[in-house]
C-alpha cells in the first residue's frame, strides 16, 4: 500500500500547477479569493485559457477533444485550479451534457453540439427540477407533445442555476403521460431564444442571483433535438448524475476551506489574545481537519477503484453525504470564527470596482453569506436524505 | 412553583402577539431595513405606545416592568415577528446601565427613551476585543475642566448609528482586559470628535463602527462609580442576553410551525414528507431542543432579579450557550426539511434562520458561553 502520488502523478501535479501559475489572471483568481460576483466573461476568460491546452474538456475522451485523464489526475486537476483560486469550469455545456451526448447522442448532435460545447459558442443550462418534483424528480410534469417535426412542452423548470446566461437548456420532459413515473420521460434539447420561453431569477437567501425559475409555454423543439430514444430520458439522466458526482465529495474546497479558516484563527484577536489558542476553538478545527483527512484518503480510495474499472455507485453518495457535512462545517467555523464581525453585510462589496474601507478583518462580510448559501450543497444534486435512500437500497439491499 | 404568566404579563404579550400579527410582516420588515435609518420610526412609536418598551424598565425610572420575565415576554412576541426596531439596543443595552446605575438626572432622561423619542445604543465592544467582557482600550483621562477626554474605536455598535446618545465603554486605569478601571458615560451623538459609520447586517439589521477622538464630556456625563463599570455591564449584558434568548426562543416557534405545516403538505414520492419516518425523527429531536432551550431561558429569567450574581450569570451563560448550539441545529434543520424553496429569499423562512444564526454572534458566542459558564463554576 502506498498513499502517495507515484511519480508520474507528481509529474503530472507540477505540470498543472505550474501551467495555472502561468495563466490564471491574478485579477481573476483575486476575484475568486475575495468571494466578488463573476460575471459570464469571467467565466470565460478562464474557459478560453484551459481551451488553449486542452483541458475545459477535461472529462472526456480524447477522441472528442477531451483530455483522457485517470480518475486520479482529475482529481490532481480539480485540486489545483481550486487551490489556485480558479473560478469553476461553467459544468452544464462540458461536463454534464457533454457526456451524455457522446453515449447517447446521434452523430449528428456530437458533430454539431461537441465542437459548440468546447468552443463555448453556447452556454447551457440543466432543466432538471420542477416546483413539484424535486427530491421526487421522476414526478416531473413538463409536457413534450408530439406534433408532426415538432414537440410542443409546456411546463415550468426551476433552480436553473446561470440560466440567465444560457442561450441552450437540456431537459428532462413528459412524454408518456400514462407510463410509470421514470419510463415516460425524455431528453429533450431546448433552445431558449425560441417563442415561448422566460426566464424569471430566483433571488437567494443571501440576497443572491445565480438560479433562475424557467417557463416553457407551448415551445417548439424539433424533434431531432431528442437524445437517444423517446421515454428512454431516465436512462440518460442517471448517467449525467453520475458525471455530476465527479468532484462530488469536494475535497479541494474543504482544504482550501480549512487553510482559510487556520489563518483566520491565527490572526484574530478573541479579547485577550488569538482565536487559535482558544482551547474550544482549536478542538472544533482540529475535528473538521481529522474528518477531513480521513476523506481524503476516501475520496482517493473510491477514485483508485473507478480507474480500475468499477463504476462507483453508491460510493459516491456516500462521498456527497460526508464532504457536505464537512465543508458546511468548515463555512460553520469561518462564520464563528470572526465573531461579532459576522454580522456587518455590504451587498456592494462584492461588486467590482468596490473600494470602500472593509468593515472589521478583511474578508469578514463573506462568512456568514457563505455560510448561509452553502446550505445548498446538502440539497442540490439529490439531497443527502436522497443520497442515504440509495446508499440503503443499493449498497446495503435494504 | 409557577410557570404560568401573571395576568399583567399575560396582557403585554398578548398585546404583542396582536400587533405582530396584525401589523408588522415581513415586506414592512425589509422597508424599514431599507430605509435611512433602518428601522420604521412609525412602528416604534406604535410599539411604544404599546408600552412594550417602558415593559423592559423599572418603575423607579417610568417603566411598568423591567424584571426578567418582561424582558422574556417582550422579546419573544418580538422574535416571532422577526422587529428589526431597536429594543435591544435602546430599550436594555442602553437603558440598563442608567436605570441599574445612573444619576437621578440620567434617570430622568429614560422617560423619553420609553416614549420612544430618543435612541440609547451600548458602545461597549471593540475591534479586537471580539467577545471579552472586559476588553476596554478606549481612554478616558481627566481633562481640564473636570470633565473626561474620550479616545478609542468601538465595534459593531447595534444601532449605533441612530442613537441620541451612546453609553460608551472607556479606560480610566488598569490594562486593556483588567475588570477593574473601566468607566461608562453619556455621549451625545453631536459630540465634536464623534464619528460613526453605519452599515447593514447580514440578518437586516444595523450597526455602527464609532470612533471617539478626543471627546469631551462633563463629570456628570459618568454613570456610576469610577472604575466600577465592569457590574454594571455585566448586569445589563445579562439582560441583553435574556432578550436574545426569548427573541431566539420566539423565532424558533415560526420556524416550528412552519416546518411542521410544510411536513404536513409538501408532497414528494407520493405523499406528504412528514410520512416519513427519518423526517419525523428528526423533527422530533428538534422539538426536544427547542424546549430545552426555552426552559434554559425561562431559568435565566427567573433569576435576572435574584441579587444571586453566581447563579444569575451561570444561567444566562447556559442559556445562550444552549442558544448557540439549538439555534444553529433548528436553521438548518428547518432549511434542509423544506429544502431548496427555503433557499429564497421571498420565502420568509431563511430571513428567520439568518436572525437565529446571527443572534449567536451577539454579545457572546455558543464557545464564549461555554468558557465563560465553566470559569463561574470554578469560582
Amino acid at each position: 500500500m502506498d498513499l502517495t502520488l507515484s511519480a508520474e502523478e507528481t509529474a503530472f501535479r507540477d505540470d498543472v500547477r505550474a501551467w495555472i501559475k502561468d495563466r490564471l489572471p491574478a485579477w481573476l483568481s483575486d476575484k475568486v479569493k475575495r468571494g466578488k460576483r463573476l460575471t459570464k466573461d469571467d467565466y470565460l476568460a478562464w474557459h478560453a485559457e484551459l481551451r488553449t491546452r486542452g483541458w475545459l474538456a477535461w472529462h472526456w475522451p480524447t477522441e472528442y477533444g477531451g483530455a483522457g485523464w485517470t480518475p486520479v489526475q482529475k482529481h490532481i486537476f480539480e485540486e489545483e485550479c481550486v487551490a489556485a483560486g480558479a473560478p469553476r469550469i461553467v459544468p452544464f455545456g462540458v461536463n454534464m451534457l457533454g457526456p451524455v451526448l457522446i453515449a447517447f447522442g446521434s452523430d449528428e448532435h456530437k458533430a454539431h453540439y461537441l465542437p459548440r460545447i468546447l468552443n463555448d459558442d453556447d452556454w447551457w443550462a440543466q432543466g432538471y427540477s420542477e416546483p413539484g418534483a424535486g427530491s421526487d424528480l421522476a414526478s416531473l410534469r413538463t409536457r413534450a407533445v408530439r406534433d408532426g417535426d415538432h414537440y410542443i412542452v409546456s411546463g415550468q423548470k426551476t433552480w436553473t442555476t446561470l440560466g440567465h446566461h444560457a442561450n441552450m437548456m437540456f431537459t428532462l420532459v413528459r412524454t408518456d403521460p400514462d407510463a410509470k413515473a421514470q419510463e415516460g420521460i425524455s431528453f429533450l434539447l431546448i433552445d431558449m431564444t425560441s417563442p415561448g420561453v422566460e426566464v424569471r431569477p430566483i433571488v437567494t437567501l443571501d440576497g443572491e442571483h445565480e438560479v433562475n425559475e424557467v417557463w416553457l409555454t407551448d415551445v417548439k423543439v424539433p424533434v431531432e433535438n431528442l437524445v437517444g430514444e423517446e421515454n428512454k430520458g431516465w436512462t440518460y439522466a442517471k448517467y449525467l448524475l453520475t458525471y455530476e458526482r465527479t468532484g462530488i465529495a469536494g475535497v479541494a474546497y474543504a482544504k482550501q476551506g480549512l487553510d482559510h479558516l487556520k489563518a483566520i484563527a491565527r490572526s484574530q484577536s478573541d479579547g485577550d489574545g488569538v482565536l487559535a489558542d482558544d482551547p474550544l476553538f482549536a478542538a472544533r478545527m482540529s475535528r473538521v481537519e481529522i474528518d477531513l483527512m480521513a476523506m481524503d484518503v476516501f475520496n482517493l480510495r473510491v477514485l483508485a477503484a473507478a480507474g480500475e474499472g468499477k463504476v462507483p455507485g453508491a460510493e459516491s453518495s456516500l462521498l456527497k453525504i460526508k464532504g457536505t457535512i464537512i465543508r458546511q462545517e468548515i463555512t460553520d467555523l469561518l462564520r464563528r470564527a470572526v465573531g461579532p464581525y459576522a454580522m456587518p453585510f455590504t451587498p456592494d462589496a462584492f461588486d467590482d470596482g468596490y473600494n470602500e474601507e472593509p468593515i472589521g478583518p478583511d474578508g469578514a462580510m463573506l462568512h456568514a453569506r457563505s455560510y448561509f448559501n452553502h446550505r445548498k450543497l446538502s440539497i442540490y444534486g439529490g439531497s443527502n436524505e436522497i443520497q442515504r435512500s440509495i446508499v440503503a437500497k443499493q449498497m446495503l439491499g435494504l | 412553583m409557577d410557570f404560568n404568566l401573571s395576568e399583567e404579563r399575560q396582557m403585554l404579550a398578548d398585546t404583542a402577539a396582536r400587533f405582530i400579527a396584525d401589523r408588522y410582516d415581513l415586506k414592512k420588515r425589509q422597508a424599514a431595513f431599507d430605509s435611512d435609518e433602518g428601522f420604521s420610526r412609525e412602528t416604534w412609536g406604535e410599539l411604544a405606545d404599546l408600552g412594550l418598551i417602558g415593559a423592559l424598565m423599572p418603575p423607579e425610572v417610568e417603566g411598568f416592568g423591567g424584571v426578567g420575565e418582561d424582558i422574556a415576554v417582550v422579546f419573544e412576541a418580538l422574535g416571532k415577528g422577526l422587529v428589526v426596531e431597536p429594543f435591544l439596543a435602546s430599550g436594555v443595552l442602553g437603558a440598563a446601565p442608567i436605570y441599574l446605575a445612573g444619576s437621578d438626572e440620567q434617570k430622568s432622561q429614560l422617560a423619553e427613551v420609553i416614549a420612544g423619542s430618543r435612541l440609547l445604543a451600548l458602545a461597549h465592544g471593540e475591534p479586537a476585543g471580539r467577545y471579552h467582557p472586559t476588553h476596554v482600550a478606549t481612554r478616558a483621562e481627566r481633562s481640564a475642566d473636570d470633565g473626561w477626554s474620550l479616545t478609542g474605536q468601538k465595534a459593531v455598535v447595534f444601532n449605533g448609528d441612530t442613537a441620541d446618545s451612546l453609553i460608551v465603554s472607556a479606560r480610566t486605569s488598569g490594562n486593556v482586559t483588567d475588570a477593574d478601571g473601566i468607566t461608562l458615560f453619556v455621549v451625545p451623538k453631536n459630540a465634536d470628535g464623534l464619528s460613526r459609520r453605519a452599515v447593514g447586517t447580514v440578518d437586516g439589521s444595523r450597526v455602527a463602527e464609532v470612533g471617539l477622538a478626543g471627546v469631551q464630556v462633563p463629570d456628570s456625563a459618568r454613570i456610576g462609580e469610577v472604575g466600577g463599570g465592569a457590574a454594571i455591564l455585566e448586569e445589563a449584558t445579562a439582560r441583553g442576553v435574556l432578550a436574545l434568548c426569548a427573541e431566539a426562543v420566539g423565532i424558533m416557534g415560526v420556524m416550528h410551525d412552519a416546518t411542521l405545516d410544510y411536513l404536513k403538505t409538501r408532497k414528494q414520492f407520493g405523499r406528504a414528507i412528514g410520512a416519513f419516518q427519518v423526517l419525523q425523527h428528526r423533527f422530533v429531536d428538534m422539538v426536544i431542543e427547542i424546549e430545552q432551550a426555552r426552559s434554559a431561558t425561562m431559568l435565566a429569567a427567573s433569576l435576572m432579579d435574584s441579587g444571586d450574581r453566581l447563579g444569575r450569570e451561570r444561567a444566562v451563560s447556559a442559556a445562550k450557550n444552549l442558544m448557540g448550539r439549538v439555534g444553529r441545529l433548528v436553521a438548518e434543520e428547518c432549511i434542509q426539511m423544506h429544502g431548496g424553496i427555503a433557499m429564497t429569499w421571498e420565502f420568509d423562512l431563511p430571513h428567520y434562520a439568518k436572525r437565529l444564526v446571527m443572534i449567536d454572534h451577539q454579545l457572546g458566542d455558543e464557545d464564549y458561553h461555554l468558557n465563560r459558564f465553566t470559569a463561574l463554576g470554578q469560582a
